[in-house]
């Protein structure tokens, strides 16, 4: 449903050109849980911004059902990692979460949209508070339950959880995974966070250091539902982690060898 | 315990310092026979023999109406021109000359232009008021517009949010913080226009008023117009501040929750 074909971003002209995404290809399915890691400071919030159509490509394209993308499509939501940022402070919960979606829906669909998606995410309780008065992993729930309502066919999400603590981290990764069974929805989550990719994931996008290409697509053969204690002690979680931890850190340009030189004498 | 303990010490402060100094003021004053420095019992016997409510209706009113009429155009033109200029980077380009210019003229002398050419009537007041309103209101409505997060633009484009929600919505609610401070520094300068219009042509206010009891040597009466002014500004100034305390709740909210 989601092809990205030689995408490519450079930023700025001529000597200060800054080549961020070289010749990327990927793929999303229908219903498709796809993990996108790579090391950190490479392109990976620049591929997303290119995917939602917030940045315009360099070169390539992106085509959601075939359709090139221009603008932000309609049936695409993203999550930002900075929650604190990305909801309005001057709205409450309920109002944050039907900015989005009053325009399209009358007001009594829009109420039940709203109340069902922040029920999803279990802050029914929150509804008429704003988000300020809310923890940095529930502010980031009322973000998610803003994309629900909005209805998606797929769900972008840029690092997300990068900036919750663990526990809450756990949570919210658990979370994810029910509200994408609920809704029926495609995600296509970028993170850092090795671990966090093998869990999530259907499959695994490992991209290279800037500029940024795809290095390997993984599928993640896990058991289904994943289990945060059951999954991790697998011997199968523990081989596709260390397997994607060597793929990324295969192609560190230059510094690789000068490492393994030293750490061989 | 001791962070209350603070606040009614600090209340009790508010209060008792501008009595005391009242206080001074009458002793120091009392039985003075200077004529420019009237005893404060007789400026104060003046003030309400003069404004409670003698001449609410004659003077006090008219400049009111004044001051509000202009604040009035003034927000409304400041923040529709603001938007558009904050919105449009080539608009802002364009209009940054005219802008910087037309700021920089002291608006006094602009009263000459405005008696020959309105007149000394009220619209000449409102012209002026509005004029110097303007330039606070406007420049900070730009910065506010211009200076609104990234992420929570680029949330809006995500979400497809039309042009009027993007405006009404989300860029003045964000500038909202930024436009109340231009709105606070107008209207003290409405105040200090409406005063300086009233003294150089017309025939009532309290800019007026005072300026006529000093030419007539009445200076009881100039006292207690001048102090009438200072406790207008004040009871402007603290009006303002309660707005924007329920105005802007979110703003502090989020702010004390973003450092804590």
């Amino acid at each position: 449903m989601l092809k990205v074909e030689h995408l490519s971003k450079t930023y700025g002209e001529g000597d200060d050109a800054v080549e961020a995404i070289r010749d990327l290809d990927f793929e999303v399915s229908e219903k498709e849980f796809v993990c996108i890691v790579g090391p950190s400071g490479c392109g990976k919030t620049t591929l997303l911004k290119c995917i939602s159509g917030l940045l315009p490509p360099s070169g390539g394209e992106v085509r959601l059902h075939g359709q090139r993308i221009e603008g932000p499509p309609e049936q695409m939501a993203l999550v930002f990692q900075e929650y604190s940022r990305s909801l309005y402070p001057w709205m409450t919960v309920r109002q944050n979460v039907a900015f989005p979606v009053r325009r399209k829906h009358s007001a009594e669909d829009t109420r039940r949209l709203v109340e069902s998606a922040v029920r999803s995410v279990g802050l029914t309780g929150s509804l008429d508070r704003y988000p300020w008065e809310l923890s940095g992993g529930m502010q980031q729930r009322v973000a998610i339950a803003r994309a629900l309502a909005y209805q998606p066919e797929i769900l972008l999400m840029d690092e997300p959880f990068a900036s919750v603590d663990a526990q809450t981290r756990a949570d919210l990764e658990d979370l994810i995974l029910e509200v994408r069974e609920e809704y029926g929805v495609t995600v296509v989550f970028v993170t850092h966070d090795i671990d966090e990719s093998v869990y999530l994931g259907d499959r695994i996008v490992v991209l290279t250091p800037a500029p940024t290409t795809v290095q390997e697509v993984l599928d993640v053969d896990l058991p289904q539902p994943r289990d945060q204690v059951a999954t991790k002690e697998l011997p199968a979680f523990a081989r596709y982690r260390a397997h994607v931890y060597r793929s990324i850190k295969r192609k560190q340009p230059e510094a690789v060898p000068v490492e393994t030189e030293s750490a061989r004498a | 315990m001791s962070a209350r303990r603070e606040r009614w010490l600090g209340l009790g402060l508010e209060v008792t310092v501008p009595l005391l100094a009242l206080g001074l003021w009458a002793v120091l004053s009392a039985g003075s026979d200077t004529y420019y420095f009237p005893p404060l019992t007789e400026i104060l016997e003046t003030f309400a023999d003069t404004w409670v409510f003698e001449r609410v209706g004659s003077d006090v009113v008219p400049s009111l109406v004044r001051m509000g009429l202009g604040f009035a155009i003034a927000l409304v033109l400041a923040i529709a021109i603001g938007l558009g200029l904050g919105l449009s980077p080539r608009a802002r380009r364009a209009a940054a000359p005219i802008v910087e210019f037309l700021r920089a003229i002291p608006p006094p002398a602009l009263l000459p232009f405005a008696i020959l050419v309105i007149g000394v009537g009220n619209s000449m007041k409102v012209f002026i008021i509005a004029f110097v309103c303007l330039w606070p209101i406007l420049l900070n409505t730009v910065d506010g517009v211009i200076g609104v997060d990234l992420t929570l633009r680029d949330t809006a484009r995500v979400y497809g949010i039309g042009t009027r929600d993007r405006v009404w919505r989300l860029m003045l609610p964000a500038a909202s913080p930024q436009i109340f401070a231009g709105i606070r520094t107008a209207v003290s300068l409405a105040l200090i226009m409406m005063v300086i219009s009233e003294m150089v042509a017309s025939t009532n206010g309290i800019g007026y008023f005072v300026l006529q009891s000093q030419r007539s040597f009445a200076i009881p009466e100039m006292w207690s117009g001048i102090l009438l002014l200072g406790l207008l500004g004040y009871a402007l100034n603290g009006g303002l501040v309660m707005i924007e305390r329920r105005l802007l709740r979110w703003h502090r909210g989020a702010r004390a929750s973003a450092l804590g």
